[in-house]
């Protein structure tokens, strides 16, 4: 069977071949209907948004989370928060990313109406971000205690507060040994983002398969929206790379340590 | 905001849930025999060195972890009916799918565990004359499989979350059987806490479970 391009440059109202691919984007044709290349891009705008949204919210409380999660278990406030983290993660780990979204999108607004105000982009990025917080939570906390203990014990030597022991001792080591994980975790979040869909944000998936619908050129456009995934999950991986060379620490932490026998 | 849970007995639970329920854990089940299956023979042609076998296995487990499922989902919804000629229902074609995408995972898993099998253990197959057959059959995979165990176990329970994204297609596993009560009932918010109660109950207890048994492992290794 052979590939026909050309659905990309259909316009979305009338079926018709539109005289411009890109009409509406960029200004070029300002009074076109939009074409299916439009909504294809305008869909993946969508994605990244509803992504970095998450991503900003996820990595707040994912590192907020784990790091109250290895407090010492010195006083009454410390095992309440430690407690409080590990509700949290197990809470949001333990429900499918899906009915989260749907707990946020039709639960959370009848227990607190401000919420009906949320546009539903909004409610699938808390939903997503508190989703992936919970997971970067436990690499926050595996990454501090993989910490030699004497790092703590030394902040503690120099007469630091327990604040500014993680402010300036052990959050900076522990938050480096990290990234790789934390790269997959943010390439998943990207991925995870098609959970919107359900909700009708227009994303990539909900275009995916309504222009499937519409078109029936499903090979086309199911091909086209992988790619962009594909592009936005590598994108992200480049990101991180490059965050992590530029963190780097000459001498502390051995550029990725060949595990070998 | 009041709640109403009167509808919620054991007639609800056999008329809407338990044919979602069942499905989800066959999905769950038959996704996770299959993964590890078509999984364990990714790993293999990954780690047997030969370009033709590497290369093909290396790329089909890098696409499928580049992109979401739901999309796999979707892809696969597409492609089974144009290749095969008619129609598939929803239900298989949400199994075949799991299968090919978590094969992909567990192939990972599969080729860590090998990898994490001493070298010496390896050599002494060989010194004791085994092909490389017998060597993964009878000395490398038991071994394997035994430090893989609590790792199969979480992607498993992630797997059993994720089954509930057949909702993309339509079929009637867990969510849906909740969300058609919902309807019927008119009570979705309802019906939507429920679902999360209980898919968080299954998945916390499996953990926990999973914790046990990886405790024990640690000890006998």
């Amino acid at each position: 069977m052979t590939l026909d391009w050309s659905v990309f440059c259909k316009d979305t109202l009338t079926g018709e071949a539109a005289p411009r691919c890109f009409s509406f984007l960029f200004g070029m044709d300002p009074n076109a209907d939009p074409t299916y290349l439009d909504w294809l891009f305008t869909a993946w705008a969508w994605t990244l948004s509803v992504a970095g949204l998450s991503l900003v919210l996820a990595l707040l409380m994912g590192v907020t989370i784990g790091t109250l999660r290895t407090l010492q278990p010195t006083n009454f406030l410390n095992k309440g928060l430690a407690f409080l983290g590990t509700v949290w993660v197990e809470l949001f780990r333990n429900i499918p990313l899906l009915v989260q979204v749907f707990l946020w999108y039709h639960v959370m607004p009848a227990f607190f109406p401000v919420m009906k105000l949320f546009p539903s982009y909004l409610l699938v990025s808390i939903a997503l971000g508190l989703f992936t917080s919970a997971r970067i939570a436990e690499q926050v906390r595996a990454g501090i205690q993989s910490l030699p203990s004497g790092q703590r014990n030394a902040a503690i030597a120099l007469g630091m507060t327990t604040t500014q022991s993680y402010r300036y001792v052990i959050l900076p080591m522990g938050l480096r040994i990290i990234i790789p994980p934390l790269t997959s975790e943010c390439m998943n979040l990207v991925k995870n983002s098609s959970v919107a869909f359900a909700v009708s944000v227009p994303e990539l998936t909900l275009f995916a398969m309504q222009a499937q619908e519409e078109t029936s050129r499903g090979i086309e456009i199911y091909l086209a929206v992988t790619g962009l995934y594909v592009i936005s999950a590598f994108s992200v991986n480049r990101i991180m790379a490059w965050i992590e060379k530029k963190s780097r620490v000459p001498g502390f932490i051995a550029p990725s340590a060949s595990g070998s026998h | 905001m009041d709640l109403d849970l009167s509808f919620y007995n054991w007639a609800l639970f056999t008329s809407y849930l338990q044919k979602g329920l069942i499905f989800s854990f066959q999905l769950t089940v038959i996704a996770t025999v299959g993964g590890i299956i078509v999984g364990t023979v990714l790993a293999l042609m990954r780690l047997s060195g030969k370009p033709w076998l590497v290369i093909p296995a290396t790329i089909y487990v890098n696409t499928m972890r580049s992109i979401p499922l739901l999309m796999v989902i979707l892809w696969f919804f597409l492609l089974i009916p144009l290749m095969i000629g008619k129609p598939i229902g929803v239900n298989l074609s949400a199994i075949i799918t799991f299968i090919a995408f978590e094969a992909a995972f567990f192939s990972e898993i599969v080729r860590a565990g090998i990898q994490s099998i001493p070298r010496g253990q390896v050599y002494a197959g060989q010194a004791l004359g085994m092909s490389y057959a017998q060597n993964m059959r009878l000395v490398v995979l038991p071994q394997a499989f035994r430090n893989m165990i609590p790792v199969f176990m979480t992607q498993t329970i992630i797997l059993f979350q994720d089954t509930s994204l057949v909702y993309a297609i339509g079929a009637y596993d867990l969510l849906k059987g909740f969300e058609i009560a919902g309807k019927n009932f008119g009570r979705p918010i309802e019906t939507y806490l429920l679902a999360a109660v209980t898919y968080f109950l299954i998945c916390f207890t499996l953990s926990r479970i999973v914790r046990r048994i990886q405790q024990k492992v640690a000890i006998i290794r």
